[in-house]
């Protein structure tokens, strides 16, 4: 099987099920209507999902991406609470700017979730990103260095090693 | 009952994070900021707010809209939060007077 069939086919289970999920699923019609636009949805759309694989290794790649989520889910309580107390403190102590990171990983999806991880996480926020040089801008609010190795090390230090285990 | 309480709990813990996300939004200082605050805590709040409503209704069509509500926030929230800082570094918007350095913008400048 090809890669872009796969791909389709994952689109097609995919929006098939989150119909199902939208409507009432008992009657058969919402049923048959599901099947029939998730086909168009995955004739249309449905090359893009995956572009390219990465051999086998699936229960490890799983194992690491439920790690991940869960460092992911904690990072962002603790991003809440961070962001909560600098509010609320009368004097806002914040010390912003914008530095630059070089990520290690290379394919898009990674690079994607890693920028989208680091929003989403403690005092740091992704503003540009240079998928050749590998680089993101990163604004951070509460700027502790401004050498490349060590603010790498202190955003992205955090996700790089398991998005690493992940997707390469 | 029980089940009740928690999702009365989550919907209010959400709430109050919705709340501390707009109170950023207007005490810190410039576009950056306070697009930090607003990503950070009304992503969580508002997951937060549809969690209460997934275990206030349980495994119907509401309880997964709810879920997939969750699912979308965050996917989209941090899209929109980079495009929106980007456009807003694009156009020369200034940092706030407190900031260290602007690296970016030193990149920039060597293209």
């Amino acid at each position: 099987m090809t890669t872009q069939t796969k791909s389709r086919l994952i689109v097609f289970v995919l929006s098939a099920l989150v119909w199902w999920a939208l409507t009432d699923i008992g009657k058969i019609e919402e049923a048959l209507i599901g099947v029939i636009v998730a086909a168009i949805v995955s004739l249309l759309a449905g090359k893009f999902l995956l572009t390219a694989e990465k051999p086998g290794r699936w229960l490890r790649r799983l194992k690491y991406a439920l790690i991940y989520f869960f460092h992911f889910l904690w990072e962002m309580v603790k991003a809440n609470f961070h962001v909560a107390y600098l509010v609320i403190h009368p004097m806002t102590p914040i010390k912003p700017g914008i530095v630059r990171i070089k990520t290690k990983l290379t394919g898009e999806i990674a690079q994607t979730v890693l920028a989208n991880s680091i929003t989403l996480t403690p005092g740091t926020l992704t503003v540009d990103i240079d998928p050749q040089k590998q680089l993101l801008y990163i604004h951070w609010i509460d700027m502790k260095s401004t050498a490349l190795e060590e603010s790498t090390e202190q955003i992205a230090g955090r996700f790089q090693n398991l998005l690493l285990e992940v997707f390469e | 009952m029980i089940r009740e309480t928690i999702g009365l709990i989550l919907i209010f813990v959400g709430t109050a994070f919705d709340f501390l996300g707009v109170l950023g939004l207007v005490r810190l200082p410039d576009v950056y900021n306070r697009l930090q605050a607003a990503t950070k805590c009304v992503t969580f709040g508002s997951a937060g707010i549809l969690c209460g409503v997934f275990i206030l209704q349980g495994f119907n069509t509401f309880g997964f809209k709810a879920l997939l509500g969750i699912a979308f926030i965050f996917m989209a929230s941090p899209v929109a939060a980079h495009v929106i800082a980007r456009a807003a570094h694009r156009s020369k918007i200034a940092l706030a007077p407190g900031t260290k350095t602007d690296q970016y913008a030193e990149d920039k400048e060597l293209r």
